[in-house]
């Protein structure tokens, strides 16, 4: 017997449906893409591999993703106390500060990069006492990861949030009765049942920071080898007319970060395997 | 270990969920918090847990005052009506959950572990869903996993909130025998919440009826039963009819008809409310005597062990009556057909106002 493409479904509209998910994608993500593979064709292997390689490109690549890494890193751990305390505590102003999270997403990110620069600079007001203490804020790699967390900041709170209303106050009352101190039920019980949306809200806010643009060019410094992010290098090659060259850099930046997420979810597949979906 | 409460207050805002309750359960001992909903029975249950907190009161253990303790130090195994399993944990570590959360120096060695999960897997009878997780149980087995999840720690009491409330009928039913069987072998004092009056009167050795934060009466299924202390208690634990009629003369009148009842008094005569359960009645096909009731079959539903049967009086006040399987194959009655009831065995009491 044959294996039909799809199952016959009762419920109408699947053709309708499917049909237009295929053509929009194709519209506004796959032929974008393929133009981008398209540019890159015109270089030969060997030029694509020498601009791929270049001691430039690949510190720009290693300070893009480290601090997209480490400002996800930080998220993850600030949004689950953040998520937390909006899902289980009634306290004035809770309405505010339920907004203020998604304050990063609204606030053009340029005037949030002005602002976090004028702040952290060594003259700024939080900058002013980071340098007594020996560090720079503004135009370091610190800086970069400050600026990208300040934009992934809405991501795991908005994916933990519905995971922790949905977790039901009775497994830690049975956990208490069994017992087990508080500490142990936070790492035995919830933190178990969390996992897979907080490792969601790390590949967003991830895939957010590796994309920053407009808040990071002002609090980066831009200098190449030490400050320079990806986006900024290929918006460099840009502006010199070199299009295969930037395109060629932003092939890598995919490539990469579609690892990542593949890693992502393959370790997300794994955790709802473990825990066996109800 | 036995349980003793004294005077127990406790509000949700303006409502008053617990008014001046106390209660005694001796060591060893089955009893049921029966009530409606709202009448406060789970809130006193949590609060002998110590899963909430108390305005005014006390909670002791064995004499020992619980009030200042923790839920994880009072040593109670507590089951919640929707289960309440780690659903990311296989059967077995759910089990094993309270001896592992033991710290370093109290916790037995993993081997003196693996035995007690699967003494208490044999004790449910589900030795083969060790390595399963709860989402592929069905709901009575979950409900004893977590029974044994609670007993794994060896509880000094075992609380159980609503603990069949969420299972079909069949299960409740043979869950309902099991915990009477596991009671009667391992004696751990337990208080189990309930609003199935049936579901008490079946397992509890006592029961506790509540009604709006306050205890209505505590008794054997007999006593609640047969001598209900007052009009609420009467009424939650089964049917029963309501009379208006008159007192005079030693005799309770429904209309012209005067019935002797044992009971009342030859006092003045006055107007009353007469409770009759629906097996207190006897139906006949004549008049009889002149103390029986004429009313109309309305309807008849011979399925069951008992046969229920709606009569309908000439006032167009019902009465729901039960007679025996042979008591209605005696009489062949039928819809429409025309009866005369009578009563049989009613004492009168004095809430009978």
């Amino acid at each position: 017997m044959s294996r039909r493409f799809v199952e016959p479904s009762i419920l109408p509209g699947f053709s309708l449906t499917f049909g237009f998910t295929v053509f929009y994608l194709s519209l506004i993500v796959l032929i974008p893409l393929s133009m981008l593979f398209f540019k890159t064709a015109s270089l030969s292997p060997r030029e694509f591999w020498e601009i791929l390689t270049a001691t430039r490109t690949l510190a720009a690549y290693r300070l893009s993703f480290g601090t997209a890494f480490a400002s996800a890193g930080i998220n993850a751990v600030f949004g689950v106390i953040i998520a937390w305390a909006l899902v289980r505590y009634s306290f004035p102003g809770k309405r505010i500060i339920d907004a203020l999270v998604d304050f990063p997403l609204a606030l053009p990110t340029a005037v949030a990069g002005i602002a976090l620069t004028e702040l952290y600079a060594p003259n700024g007001s939080v900058g002013r006492y980071l340098a007594l203490a020996g560090i720079k804020g503004a135009f370091t790699p610190l800086g970069i990861t400050i600026a990208l967390t300040f934009v992934g900041l809405p991501f795991v709170v908005r994916t933990v949030e519905p995971v922790l209303e949905e977790l039901d106050p009775q497994l830690e009352e049975a956990a208490a009765s069994l017992g087990a101190s508080r500490w142990y039920t936070i790492k035995k019980v919830i933190f178990p049942v969390i996992a897979p949306a907080v490792l969601t809200g790390f590949t967003l806010a991830f895939a957010r920071a590796v994309g920053e643009y407009g808040s990071v060019i002002f609090i980066a410094g831009n200098m190449p080898m030490k400050t320079e992010i990806a986006p900024l290098l290929i918006m460099t090659k840009l502006e010199q007319y070199d299009y295969a060259g930037a395109t060629t850099i932003a092939i890598g930046m995919l490539l990469i970060s579609f690892f990542f997420l593949a890693a992502a979810n393959f370790f997300q597949w794994q955790l709802s395997r473990k825990y066996g979906k109800v | 270990m036995s349980i003793e409460v004294r005077s127990i207050h406790k509000s949700f805002g303006s409502f008053k969920a617990l008014e001046d309750v106390s209660l005694h359960v001796e060591t060893g001992e089955l009893v049921a918090l029966l009530g409606p909903s709202g009448s406060g029975k789970t809130t006193l249950l949590r609060i002998v847990a110590g899963l909430e907190k108390v305005e005014e009161g006390q909670v002791f253990f064995g004499g020992e005052d619980a009030s200042i303790q923790k839920v994880s130090e009072r040593g109670v195994g507590f089951v919640f009506q929707h289960y309440a399993l780690f659903r990311h944990m296989t059967v077995f570590d759910n089990i094993a959950f309270g001896l592992n959360a033991k710290p370093k120096n109290l916790r037995p060695p993993q081997a003196e572990i693996r035995a007690r999960v699967s003494e208490l897997l044999k004790l449910i009878q589900l030795e083969w869903v060790a390595d399963r997780f709860p989402g592929q149980l069905s709901g009575g087995q979950r409900q004893r996993v977590a029974l044994a999840r609670a007993l794994a720690v060896r509880p000094k009491v075992l609380l159980l909130d609503e603990p069949f409330g969420s299972l079909d009928a069949q299960v409740r039913k043979e869950l309902r025998h099991w915990l009477r069987r596991f009671h009667d072998e391992f004696r751990i004092t337990t208080l189990f919440v309930t609003h199935d009056q049936e579901e008490a009167l079946e397992v509890a050795d006592r029961i506790v009826v509540m009604n709006k934060g306050r205890i209505e009466q505590v008794g054997t299924p007999d006593e609640v039963y047969h001598d209900p202390a007052n009009v609420f208690v009467l009424n939650f634990l089964g049917n029963v009819n309501l009379f208006h009629c008159r007192l005079d003369d030693g005799k309770v009148y429904f209309g012209n008809i005067g019935v002797e009842i044992p009971g009342v008094a030859s006092d003045n005569a006055r107007s009353a409310n007469l409770y009759v359960r629906p097996h207190q009645f006897q139906i006949t096909r004549d008049a009889g005597t002149g103390t029986s009731i004429k009313a109309a079959v309305a309807y008849v539903n011979p399925a069951g062990s008992v046969v229920k049967i709606d009569l309908k009086r000439e006032t167009g006040e019902m009465i729901h009556v039960e007679i025996s399987q042979a008591e209605f194959a005696a009489l062949k009655i039928v819809r429409g057909d025309i009866v005369y009831v009578s009563l049989r065995d009613v004492t009168y009491s004095e809430y009978q106002i």
